[in-house]
């Protein structure tokens, strides 16, 4: 079962929405047949504080209910952490790093001292700017993820996430398109090494 | 895939707090009363919503302190009302003269419950000081090892708690279950309020054709007789669980025993542990089992009453077993599980299994593969007698 399950961390500043896009990431990857985990790190709640937090997704029940050590995919979605955090802890050789950031992978890779095989970079805040209307790159990094995890559904997970917002956003619909369409970009544009 | 059990359930990704909330709102009790701040977690925060939207008939009162909120709650239980209430931590702490007035006059409350560490030092995440704390109020106290069994917990407590007359609490291990969100399969509310079953108290105070006295004054004439009915009341409940546990599995096809017995039938060495971390151990259980190991565990669900008789029996085979606690007696000795297992065992005149005890994961302290490995490493070197038992408490992952 450890063998084909996969653990993500997710990296972001307390306000950015990193929590819910691990709660979006696990209900859009349970919406398309798998069984997930979605949880944060509890620390200070504190606007811009680095905070993380964690997925598993599965074929099979998951059991454990330890904290995520080796993740094989990392998601950034605030690239300032880079210098103060330790992003690649953990992460082995085939492990994913994908970084919201208008560099390139070779200059993150540079950055990060990893190989630039295991970087994937998408400019995820100019997609939200430029669909949301704000900086609010968790949704796009959403569909990124999916793209590089490569096993799950991008149309069910589009579709998920609609239902959800649907609820949410009932009276705004501009709110809905304009997520969807980010995930949607994000998941064609994220440079894949 | 995931899949369902029950025929009409269906699956959904939910917290632990979430799906409490959500049996809860099933259950759709006459009144709950509760303190929805810190150090509570969100469930009855998102119970008062349900109510606020009118999706209960739920009489909700917030009160200003916990000590009022389970005061309330058993009030309302004394006039003929099914009550429901949930807190945490420093919460059930400020409850704990009531929980035993509760208890006493032997009122079917119940409580969501998650387990957060107590202060000081103060801390918000999980361990289970709270809930052992309160272990000798005269509550039954069934543990949740993720949230499935945390919302099946919570839909068999309202049965056991009116059937045996004794206020039942639920946990879940706090943010690794209450703030994790998982597949959670949850059945319709129709055949959960089946299941439930309407409240028909025996008695009640506002029942004016039976009129009764509750909550008199015994001394030395009575008070020893109730005490003991409220002790009996406790053993008696076995069969109670027993019973709501059997129609739950016919009712929606998972099985639930006083514990867990995981891979334990043929094991040498085995863990026994409370909550999420036996999710944990089940991981490191089936790489020692490839091994050719022959590693167990038995997860308590039900901690009060304990099951001693049946655990003394499960657990006679077996040559080595190491008692985690996520929690810590301060007692000098031994902590709070430890102590229950030891006492099953040598009542029952088990003496052969050497048993060890470790406190682990205080304040939410992580417990990993790793860690679990470590301890059944231990269990394999006592059991072959190159390693003497600890006689004393061993803790994991911590800096002395």
């Amino acid at each position: 079962m450890a063998a084909e399950m996969i653990e993500i961390r997710w990296h972001g500043r307390g306000g950015q929405g990193a929590k819910t896009a691990a709660l979006l990431f696990a209900q859009a990857a349970m919406a398309t047949g798998k069984y997930i985990q979605a949880f944060p790190e509890y620390g200070p709640e504190r606007m811009g504080a680095p905070v993380q937090s964690f997925n598993r997704v599965s074929d099979d029940p998951i059991t454990i209910h330890s904290g995520v050590i080796n993740p094989q995919y990392v998601v950034i979605l605030d690239p300032t952490l880079m210098e103060t955090v330790d992003v690649t802890e953990g992460v082995g050789k085939d492990g994913k790093v994908i970084v919201n950031t208008s560099f390139s992978a070779e200059e993150i890779a540079k950055l990060l001292g990893i190989d630039k095989s295991q970087i994937c970079v998408v400019n995820a805040s100019q997609i939200a700017v430029e669909t949301i209307g704000r900086d609010i790159p968790n949704t796009p990094m959403l569909g990124a993820l999916v793209k590089v995890v490569g096993s799950l559904d991008i149309n069910g997970v589009l579709e998920d996430t609609k239902n959800k917002l649907s609820v949410k956003f009932a009276k705004k619909p501009e709110v809905i398109e304009g997520n969807l369409a980010s995930i949607k970009r994000a998941y064609d544009e994220v440079k894949v090494s | 895939m995931i899949k369902t059990i029950y025929s009409k359930g269906k699956l959904v990704a939910k917290t632990g707090n979430e799906v409490m909330a959500e049996a809860m709102r099933q259950i759709e009790p006459d009144v709950v009363a509760a303190y929805p701040i810190t150090p509570a977690t969100e469930i009855v925060q998102i119970f008062s919503q349900f109510v606020a939207d009118g999706k209960v008939k739920t009489e909700f009162v917030a009160v200003e302190s916990e000590h009022s909120a389970m005061s309330a709650t058993l009030a309302a239980t004394v006039a003929g009302a099914r009550a429901m209430t949930g807190t945490s931590s420093q919460g059930l702490c400020l409850m704990w003269e009531m929980l035993n007035i509760a208890a006493g006059l032997r009122l079917p409350v119940v409580m969501a419950e998650v387990n957060r560490a107590i202060s000081a030092p103060i801390n918000i995440h999980g361990d289970q000081s709270d809930t052992m704390g309160a272990r000798d109020t005269g509550w039954i106290q069934i543990y949740s090892e993720n949230s499935q069994e945390a919302y099946d917990n919570m839909i068999q407590a309202v049965r056991i708690a009116e059937g045996a007359k004794l206020p039942t609490l639920v946990t879940t291990d706090g943010f690794i279950i209450s703030h994790c969100m998982e597949v959670v399969e949850v059945y319709p509310d129709e055949d959960v309020k089946k299941f439930v079953g309407e409240y028909k108290p025996d008695r009640y105070l506002l029942d004016i054709d039976k009129p009764f006295t509750l909550g008199s004054i015994e001394l030395q004439d009575y008070y020893f007789e109730h005490r003991w009915q409220l002790a009996q009341a406790m053993r008696d409940s076995k069969k109670i669980i027993a019973k709501v546990a059997d129609d739950f599995a016919k009712t929606f096809g998972r099985k639930y025993d006083f514990y867990e017995k995981y891979k334990l039938d043929d094991a040498e060495i085995a863990i026994v542990v409370i909550g999420s971390t036996a999710g944990t151990a089940k991981i490191v259980v089936d790489s020692l089992r490839e091994k050719g190991v022959k590693a167990g565990l038995l997860k308590i669900r039900v901690f009060r009453p304990f099951p001693a008789e049946l655990i003394a029996k499960d657990l006679a085979h077996l040559k080595a077993v190491a008692v985690l606690d996520r929690a810590d007696s301060c007692s000098g000795t031994f902590a709070p599980l430890y102590s229950d297992i030891v006492s099953a065992l040598y009542s029952a005149q088990v003496i052969s299994p050497k048993v060890v005890n470790y406190v682990y994961g205080l304040g939410g302290r992580e417990i990993s593969v790793a860690h679990l490995a470590n301890v059944y490493d231990t269990l394999s070197n006592i059991a072959s007698g190159t390693e003497k038992p600890l006689a004393e408490v061993g803790y994991i992952n911590v800096r002395l």
